[in-house]
């Protein structure tokens, strides 16, 4: 029987190789695009198998496949299976993905020959089966409707003869499934059936199409990889355009000789923290798998969003795996239900949009409007959310809102306003905490009247809030999606404030009906049960240890695993002090445990090399780091001999390049995703949309002039290292987007063809009896944990698996033991959460006369981050974003009257903002949205434009960051405080000098 | 014949931008031949949001208003330009992007400012209510289908049927002195065009500052009493659609726990700030005009 299958499956896989050219050539007649691929090479393969007793030579000659009888010698390139077996599982359809991973990591088939011609044949060969594909929809109007996923929300992008029409955000039809509704207070409530896309979004085809694209690779004039580098021209020096092969070369050249001559660790990839939509393009997957094979120092990132949270609330409450976080389960249809108000703390969801939801959760903010939940706003800024909601406004000045805080909780001791059998029951650490807030342990009792002088905020006020919200029904909105991320969080006093958040909701009963944090932004009635991966989910990285891969995505989709072997890091913010210094020391993020914080690790590693070459992804950090003027230095730093940049727009870092290799748009390549998943550290993220989608973001055009994919670049430097067939696995992109669609949930559901045609696949929700249980209910009713979340870790419980907090004691803790254990001798995280004034704010005396005023530059309301500002995008053009003064769009200041009054100011006035650490000018935008004392900006501004008027150097971009300090918000963290920045501003003296000389240049 | 009409609910616009956006991802680099020349990427917007911010610290109220084109039934731009501007039997006034070639002098002729100059095209170009798009089966314009907060809601009704639901909704409709007849309706534009004046209110308590809950103000001008108004917990009360005609007005607040009174000139929304009632016979009952 064995030798008659054996003999069996050897006729079959001969015939297979002689029918494949017959198969292939079949399809190209088929498929315009894949008749055309045929005609880019030559090539010569032999497949077979290792023992040569089977084997064919097949060939694509003249765009044509051709196969005849040959032995392995002949093929350029060689496929070669140990036996008929796995021949056979690499070749008959419907292959099994984790097989043919199998089979190439232990060497079961060896692909041997030029990398380029391996990877051009195997991409070949596997886009036969993708080449047929009907992608999109023909319109009655002659466009063809695409679809793609931005971090705004997803589209349908129409393109007409090469040229995209139009984007329009998403409306469902009645194919999609039903939407969910929920019944609050005799009421009924489902959002729309359509995607409440963010304003960015929107701009997506004037981005594709902006004129400061970069079209070709470019060179530095004045640098010669063989001789003159002159790296102190950075930044100055202008460039000419290139071949890519000429500048791949340099590129490979380069990695090649830093490897040599320095060693691992000399190279390093700095990358911003988000990314054009998509799984497979995104940094935390291609990237990263480039990344791995080259090796590099990797660019600890401090935890930008969860400033705050992670240095300091994590430790009374647990959710390490979240950054320090609380979850937001099931917030919706709790705070519908039963909330009375809604405190929104440092948070405006109507500019921060839950980061990547747009405003699906805006009409769910209006139908608790309509309910008549009441609203208060605590922000120095009267802000969008505000502006919409109404509701009373606190004013409350920069980082002093933990004193608020302190303040609220002391009317809540003395008055007993708290839930005193929650406090009993599921916490520990209260009397030490109360003794505090009432001075008995420092003499200053923490009442309304204290802080007053801190915040600015009327005692009397304080106490008409401590008194409508103690003991009664209320949401705590704080951060960006109502659950922490950014705001208050992100300057000196931010874990201080995080803490106070956390110990607040402590008091209140946590948990309990109408108790918990969000603001309708998160804990939508999804199924989370439908797998689909999240950006952060490791996509085709291959790394176990850097992304989510190893909870799902590796076994899911089988790949090649990707390791770096440099051990060396350098901590994000102080990157540019370690290239101009030589060292650097810093502390991880890592969501492993709370412990994971406390040790500090040192730029440079023994063993390894310090950086030499920089190969920056984007280029964002001149407006998104913390005093960012650090970075023009640190490219212009002698150590630093080479400087390449992969960027789309000619902006912000890349004019400090040595070689610029032009990307494309994610609309200019193929890629797959679903709206809001970011997976990894942000688990069901998805809750913040109200209806789960997934797109096939259609590749809708071809890259504009010489761009290419980040991918396909990727793959161009990897060949000239002969890695060009383990990055791809023989895969493009489409590729890859099926894989992913293989590995998720949507096969069972939709077919291939049909989520290629439609482009996106709606998840029903979930049945109202299955809804997630409201988060920390379980905790509140003392009860084991029933939330659908992998965390904490089974050693992490106090002592049963499933019961209690991820702490020692398995309790909300009001003076954290982790905190007792590790930071006692460090007067900056004291365990108990002491109110230390800002280090850079309304105390600090010795900078207050200069810089009286202080800057809070916030997230962007308009742009992604520096994705759709500057390029002339439409964006760009927006009043409240940016003003048009003298042919130039200014960065806008908000300013109050009054503050604009002493100082001559009037409304669109150019203003130069300052302090030791540089100057930026800025467009006025007078107004009482913003309390005297403050002024509220943007971070993020695309553009860096130093500028020199009658001597005075400026900059005009907007940078912001140049002005922030880049001080750690307390020792022993790698956290940044952007929002403890004193300044001073003036109208700007060389206004008129700079409008005449605008005016000159407009006649010339 | 049924036309089109926009109806714009004011005080639902938070000033997102979508409309403006969808705007020009229609028209730049795209042609729509007899409807509008491809707008430029660089330019000014044919949607406008104004901006009015009332009041001061803390009670501000922010209200925005998107404005573009009205598609004037009697429209002094189509009287000024001839046959360079036409109005199609739907309602829809179209610049004929041929006709208006270099006339500038158009843009004038707009008491709304609604038309912007294509300095790439050389022509006039306003908002065209996606004509393009509703003659292909559109049912409604890209501002509305990109909106968040349902700002906008075009309705096709014959005149007399917008006459009717106008007068019903009171809806209002931009300088109706000027007689234009536009198209495009406001609903709520009461909270765009009057004032208010607000206060906190506020009593020594047993030794604490405290707001005051549940006290009653009245407004009154020339001494009558025009409206009435208690205080909720944090003591905030508001009189709303004034006229901000720089009358005078007296608000007045007595309790139990005392008294106290102010007058303001009402050009722009009042916000008073703490009024601290004094009790009965203090020295420094506290009244006089609004700083």
């Amino acid at each position: 029987m064995v030798a008659i299958r054996s003999r069996v499956n050897r006729q079959v896989l001969r015939t297979i190789l002689f029918a494949l050219p017959k198969v292939l050539n079949h399809t190209a007649s088929r498929a315009p695009a894949f008749a055309e691929r045929l005609k880019q090479h030559d090539v010569t393969a032999w497949i077979g198998l290792q023992d040569g007793s089977i084997g064919r030579i097949v060939e694509i000659r003249g765009g044509k496949f051709r196969s005849r009888p040959g032995t392995a010698a002949e093929g350029e390139v060689v496929m070669s299976f140990k036996d008929v077996a796995t021949a056979l599982k690499l070749l008959l359809p419907n292959r099994d993905q984790g097989e043919i991973i199998h089979a190439a990591k232990n060497f079961k088939v060896v692909t041997t020959g030029p990398d380029e011609l391996i990877v051009w044949f195997t991409q070949t060969l596997n886009m036969s089966e993708t080449a047929g594909v009907a992608m999109g929809m023909p319109m009655p109007d002659g466009s063809h409707r695409f679809t793609t996923c931005t971090n705004g929300g997803p589209l349908f992008v129409y393109v007409k003869d090469g040229r995209i029409l139009r984007v329009t955000p998403i409306e469902f039809d009645d194919t999609d499934p039903a939407t969910w509704v929920i019944e609050a207070r005799g009421r009924k409530f489902s959002p729309p059936r359509r995607a409440l896309v963010a304003p960015h979004a929107l701009t997506m085809k004037s981005l594709v199409y902006s004129d400061k694209r970069i079209l070709y690779p470019m060179k530095r004039v004045d640098f010669d990889p063989n001789g003159e580098r002159n790296p102190q021209n950075r930044g100055k020096s202008g460039y000419v355009r290139i071949s890519w092969d000429e500048a791949l070369d340099i590129v490979a050249t380069e990695i090649n000789r830093q490897k040599r001559v320095h060693g691992p660790g000399s190279i390093t990839f700095p990358m911003s923290s988000h990314h054009q939509w998509g799984n497979v393009g995104y940094y935390l997957s291609s990237l990263m798998r480039f990344a791995n094979l080259i090796g590099f120092t990797r660019v600890a990132a401090n935890p930008d969003s969860w400033e705050g949270w992670y240095w300091g609330a994590m430790h009374h409450f647990g959710n390490s795996m979240r950054v320090g976080v609380p979850a937001g389960y099931g917030g919706v249809e709790d705070c519908l239900k039963e909330a009375e108000m809604i405190v929104f703390w440092s948070c405006d969801p109507e500019s921060t949009n839950g980061a990547y939801a747009g405003f699906e959760g805006t009409t769910r903010r209006l139908w608790a409007k309509e309910l008549g939940i009441e609203f208060v706003h605590i922000d120095p800024h009267c802000n969008p959310t505000a502006q919409l909601l109404g509701g009373r406004w606190f004013p409350v000045r920069p980082q002093t809102d933990a004193a608020l805080a302190q303040a609220i909780m002391y009317v809540w001791v003395t008055e007993r306003l708290y839930d005193e059998e929650y406090v009993a029951t599921r916490t520990t650490g209260f009397d030490e905490w109360k003794a505090y807030l009432l001075g008995e342990t420092d003499g200053v009792p923490k009442t309304p009247e204290w802080q007053e002088a801190e915040t600015g905020i009327p005692a009397r006020d304080v106490r008409a809030l401590a008194r409508k919200w103690g003991g009664r029904k209320v949401y705590l909105a704080v951060g960006m999606t109502g659950t922490g991320f950014g705001g208050a969080g992100r300057g000196a006093t931010g874990a201080q404030w995080a803490r106070c958040m956390i110990m607040m909701m402590a008091m209140q009963g946590w948990g309990k009906p109408g108790v918990n944090f969000g603001g309708l932004q998160i804990g939508v009635p999804h199924d989370l049960h439908f797998y689909f991966p999240g950006y952060a989910d490791g996509g085709i990285s291959g790394d176990l240890a850097w992304t989510g891969n190893a909870v799902n995505n590796y076994q899911r989709m089988p790949h090649i695993l990707t390791m770096n072997p440099v051990k060396q890091m350098v901590p994000r913010q102080q990157l540019p002090d370690a290239i101009i210094t030589g060292h650097a020391t810093g502390y991880l993020w890592d969501g492993m445990a709370q412990e994971a914080q406390f040790a500090p690790f040192s730029y440079p590693m023994p063993g390894y090399s310090p950086i030499h070459m920089i190969y920056r992804y984007g280029g964002s950090s001149l407006s998104t780091v913390t005093r960012s003027g650090r970075w023009v230095d640190a490219y212009r730093h002698e150590s630093i001999e080479f400087v390449v940049n992969q960027s789309i727009w000619m902006e912000g870092e890349a004019q400090f390049a040595d070689v610029i290799l032009p990307a494309c748009t994610s609309l200019e390549r193929w890629d797959i995703g679903e709206w809001a998943n970011s997976g990894g550290y942000a688990h069901h993220g998805v809750n913040v949309v109200n209806h789960r989608v997934i797109t096939l973001q259609h590749k809708c055009i071809e890259p504009l002039g010489e761009s290419k994919s980040d991918y396909d670049i990727f793959t161009a430097i990897l060949t000239r290292l002969g890695l060009g067939a383990v990055f791809t696995e023989g895969c493009s992109e489409l590729d890859w987007a099926k894989r992913v669609f293989d590995s998720s949930d949507l096969p069972g559901e939709i077919s291939w063809k049909k989520f290629c045609r439609k482009g996106y696949y709606v998840v029903p929700p979930e049945k109202p009896e299955l809804r997630q249980p409201v988060d920390m209910r379980w905790f509140a009713e003392g009860r084991r944990k029933d939330l659908p979340e992998p965390l904490p870790m089974p050693s992490q419980y106090a002592e049963e698996f499933g019961m209690g907090l991820q702490t020692p004691s398995g309790k909300l803790e009001f003076v954290p033991e982790i905190l007792k254990r590790n930071t006692a001798d460090n007067p900056d995280r004291p365990p108990i959460n002491h109110y230390i004034p800002s280090w850079e704010g309304r105390r600090t005396t010795e900078l207050t006369e200069r810089y009286p005023l202080q800057m809070i530059a916030t997230h962007s309301r308009y742009s992604f981050h520096t994705s759709m500002d500057g390029k002339n995008s439409a964006v760009n053009q927006v009043e409240d974003h940016r003003a048009l003064v003298a042919g130039h769009r200014f960065w806008l200041l908000r300013i109050n009257p009054a503050d604009a009054a002493t100082r001559g100011i009037g409304h669109r006035d150019l203003v130069k903002i300052f302090n030791d650490r540089g100057a930026v000018i800025c467009a006025a935008d007078i107004s009482a949205l913003v309390t005297p004392g403050v002024v509220k900006s943007y971070e993020a501004s695309a553009e860096f434009q130093l500028i020199e008027v009658e001597g005075e150097t400026a900059e005009v971009g907007g940078c912001l960051n140049i002005l922030t300090p880049d001080r750690s918000q307390t020792r022993g963290t790698s956290s940044m405080a952007p929002n403890s920045c004193l300044v001073q501003i003036e109208k700007w003296q060389n206004a008129d000098a700079f409008k005449m000389a605008a005016r000159r240049r407009r006649k010339s | 014949m049924s036309k089109w009409n926009l109806i714009i609910n004011v005080g639902r616009c938070e000033n997102c931008h979508n409309c403006v956006i969808a705007d020009r991802d229609e028209h730049v680099g795209n042609d729509f031949p007899g409807y509008a020349a491809p707008a430029a990427a660089v330019g000014e917007s044919p949607i406008r949001i104004l901006r009015r911010v009332q009041g001061s610290a803390p009670m501000v109220e922010t209200t925005y208003l998107p404005v573009m084109c009205n598609h004037c039934d009697d429209a002094p731009c189509m009287r000024y330009a001839g046959d360079a501007i036409r109005k199609r039997d739907d309602g829809i006034v179209i610049i004929d992007p041929e006709k208006a070639k270099g006339r500038k002098d158009i843009l004038g002729s707009c008491p709304y400012r609604a038309i912007v100059w294509n300095e790439e095209q050389q022509v006039p170009q306003t908002w065209i209510f996606d004509a393009h798009l509703l003659d292909q089966g559109w049912q409604r314009p890209r501002c509305q289908q990109s909106c968040p907060t349902d700002v906008f809601e075009a309705v096709k009704l014959d005149d007399a049927a917008m006459e009717l639901k106008a007068a019903t909704e009171g809806l209002k409709v931009q300088k109706p002195e000027l007689g234009t007849k536009p198209r495009i309706w406001y609903r709520g534009l009461e909270r765009w065009e009057t004032c208010f004046i607000g206060g906190s209110v506020s009593a020594d308590i047993a030794g604490a500052v405290e707001c005051l809950e549940g006290a009653e103000v009245t407004l009154s001008q020339a001494g009558k009493r025009l409206a009435r108004a208690t205080t909720n917990s944090f003591g905030d009360f508001g009189f709303d659609g004034l006229r901000g005609d720089g009358s005078t007005y007296r608000v007045e607040v007595s309790h139990a726990h005392g008294s106290v009174w102010r007058d303001c000139v009402l050009s722009e929304s009042v916000y008073l700030g703490e009024l601290r009632l004094a009790r009965p016979g203090a020295a420094d009952s506290r009244g006089g005009a609004d700083a």
